[in-house]
């Protein structure tokens, strides 16, 4: 089974159909997703290289029951443990990962969970990414908020109790330049105690400007380690780059952000190998940035407007699970966030085992945290989702939910000093 | 042992235990000092709101007193500006000195805490700077005009115990400061020990955070503290590992 990602338009001109037609089916119509676009910084770094080797290495149905049972009575959990955990063998032991998970976890973070919530202030996209609502393509309403509209949706969610947002933009130069998403971020220092972006991949320079303007976390999903199925998923723009994105995060923290989180999408291609490569990413980066925070996320394929059959295939909430579990072991320092993608039985199971972060009073849409928020009518113009989310669960109801079951919620865990 | 007091920069306090609280629910702070005994208690600054939600300094009863912790500060530099901040947000002149530059295993850096201990101690701070036992950076610490050294004793949040035990010892015997024992406790045994070897006082979190019932082990703690306290002070424990005598002396052949 696949995903059936190619969605025509019939908003779209005849030239647009046949270049997006052409870009679909002809490979050779599209650029070389390896090669760096003009003004795009290239650093020296052999994160990649170990990532991306470990990957390919990466045999999973080489590992049996007896490698899981090791891995699980090992102290320290090596790579070739992590890779044991992960592999199909350790499914009939992911009760006893759970456990293992919780202990990691507790020790780590205590019972605490952190909250936070997404404001998106533009959809414009320059890319064709196939399985993204904001690509290029895609028929829905463009929306680009301006800085009031920007302070209005902030004060919204500031109100509702929230110390900690992440500003997300669609990948476009052009629409939200980095001046703009830097304006954002000095109104959401007024507003929150905490702010991250996650945007297009930016150069060093531009991080360090980012990170003056109040930011210090940055997101920025790869989406699939495998660098082949990238190439016929991101068929167009400069989200097409495939190795700018990877060290994206790098050249984050060699711009003084003091966090970042990493990330493939599930779905898109081999799970197994993807959460390999992503838990790898941030323990390479880790070693060579002891002081950085890290943290990953583990998003699933939703569907999206137009194309409400895009799904997560084989990665299900069992192996969604498996995949948490093992970076906690692996990783017991890390920051792991599950975000609204997953449902709210998922999100109460999942808090009390590996996860230390959920976002609440979500919306992926433009300007329309006012009516979502408190139900009343918009009059101004709102812009499209990205995707479904999973779990609306308001800011309040979330608080409440998480000490129901016996966690206790933290809204800031930072000072700008 | 009634005027057994811990004095840390010209206060008194009767509790020996320090009790940590970043890591378990709000709503059971006020059982954990109560169960505890605990006279102090650490807050990351970080942590408190600032809006209504669950403030913590709600839940922390008002006789104890308050040790603001500078956790994320990454050098001295920002350690400074957290305890003032600290301070302005009205926690007292306490503070405990967090350094970490590595966000895996929460190491504190030795060199940055005794530059911040000595900003801080000159502006009037009670400082208690948390660090890697290590005699030199002891001395150090007490030059530059802590009112506590802290070690650790096995790596924050491990639940080890005493992995550094000797050096721990070495900074007992040697340093005229409170050494209290901070990070890596467990279990009330290892408090105990720590206390009987000497320590001023010993401080946790992680224990009780995972515990099956907190206030339970945060009575066992108190319990063990107490009695580690008096053994060290009976001087039993020195009774023990350093006692029997041989039944021939050697020095029998000494005769003007």
């Amino acid at each position: 089974m696949e995903n059936h990602y190619f969605v025509d338009s019939d908003k779209l001109s005849e030239a647009a159909l046949k270049k997006k037609h052409e870009l679909e089916t002809n490979p050779a119509s599209r650029t070389d997703h390896m090669k760096y676009m003009e003004g795009m910084e290239q650093i020296k770094s052999d994160i990649m290289d170990k990532v991306i080797t470990e990957m390919k290495n990466y045999d999973y149905s080489q590992y049996t029951a007896r490698d899981v049972n090791t891995a699980l009575n090992h102290e320290n959990c090596t790579v070739e443990d992590f890779k044991a955990l992960l592999s199909p063998a350790a499914e009939p032991f992911l009760e006893k990962m759970a456990q293992r998970a919780k202990l990691e976890t507790q020790k780590h973070f205590g019972n605490t969970v952190y909250l936070f919530t997404p404001l998106y202030i533009a959809n414009y996209c320059e890319n064709y990414c196939v399985y993204c609502g904001f690509n290029c393509y895609n028929d829905i309403r463009r929306m680009r908020l301006d800085m009031e509209q920007i302070e209005h949706e902030m004060k919204v969610i500031a109100d509702s109790g929230m110390e900690e947002i992440l500003l997300l933009t669609g990948e476009s130069r052009a629409q939200s330049s980095v001046e703009y998403i830097g304006e954002a971020c000095k109104l959401a220092r007024k507003y929150f105690r905490m702010v991250g972006i996650e945007v297009y991949p930016l150069n060093t320079d531009e991080y360090r400007y980012l990170h003056e303007c109040g930011v210090d976390y940055v997101t920025v999903f790869q989406e699939t380690y495998d660098s082949d199925c990238y190439e016929q998923l991101h068929l167009m723009g400069h989200k097409r780059v495939w190795p700018y994105r990877f060290e994206a995060q790098e050249r984050a923290l060699m711009g003084g952000m003091r966090g970042i989180a990493c990330s493939a999408l599930l779905g898109l291609s081999d799970f197994r190998k993807d959460a390999l490569a992503s838990a790898l990413h941030v323990y390479f980066l880790q070693r060579k940035y002891p002081q950085a925070e890290i943290s990953l996320s583990c998003p699933r394929l939703r569907p999206i407007i137009n194309n409400d059959e895009i799904n997560p295939l084989d990665v299900h909430e069992k192996q969604l699970c498996q995949i948490l579990c093992a970076y906690r072991i692996f990783l017991p320092f890390c920051g792991i966030t599950v975000s609204s993608r997953e449902s709210e039985s998922f999100r109460n199971g999942i808090v009390k085992i590996a996860a230390t972060k959920v976002s609440a009073g979500v919306s992926t849409g433009i300007g329309d945290h006012e009516s979502k928020y408190t139900g009343k009518e918009s009059e101004a113009a709102e812009g499209d989702e990205q995707f479904e989310i999973n779990d609306g669960r308001s800011f309040d109801k979330m608080y409440k939910d998480m000490s129901e079951e016996g966690l206790q919620p933290v809204l800031n865990d930072y000072l700008y000093v | 042992m009634k005027d057994d007091k811990l004095v840390i920069g010209g206060h008194e306090f009767s509790s020996r235990f320090i009790l940590g609280s970043g890591k378990y629910s709000l709503s059971l702070i006020e059982a954990a000092v109560k169960y505890a005994g605990a006279e102090l208690i650490t807050l990351a600054v970080r942590r408190t709101n600032s809006k209504e939600h669950e403030n913590i300094l709600d839940y922390i009863p008002k006789e104890v007193t308050l040790l603001p912790n500078t956790s994320g500060a990454r050098n001295a530099d920002e350690a400074v500006r957290i305890a003032r901040l600290a301070r302005e947000l009205g926690c007292g002149d306490f503070v405990k000195i967090e350094i970490m530059r590595d966000t895996k295993y929460l190491l504190p850096d030795n060199q940055e805490t005794i530059r911040a201990t000595e900003i801080l101690a000159k502006e009037g701070f009670v400082v208690m700077p948390y660090m890697y036992p290590d005699l030199n950076t002891a001395r150090d610490l007490v030059n530059a005009g802590a009112a506590s050294v802290m070690p650790l004793a096995s790596p924050i949040g491990s639940n080890k115990g005493l992995a550094t035990k000797d050096f721990i010892q070495i900074l007992i015997d040697e340093i005229d400061l409170p050494i209290i024992v901070d990070a890596g406790i467990g279990r009330p045994s290892q408090a105990c020990e720590a206390m009987e070897m000497g320590a001023a006082a010993v401080m946790s979190n992680t224990a009780l955070a995972t515990a099956g019932d907190l206030p339970v082990m945060a009575e066992a703690f108190k319990q063990a503290i107490e009695a580690g306290r008096k053994a060290y002070l009976s001087g039993l424990g020195r009774v023990l590992t350093r006692g029997a005598a041989p039944s021939d002396t050697l020095t029998g052949f000494l005769h003007d």
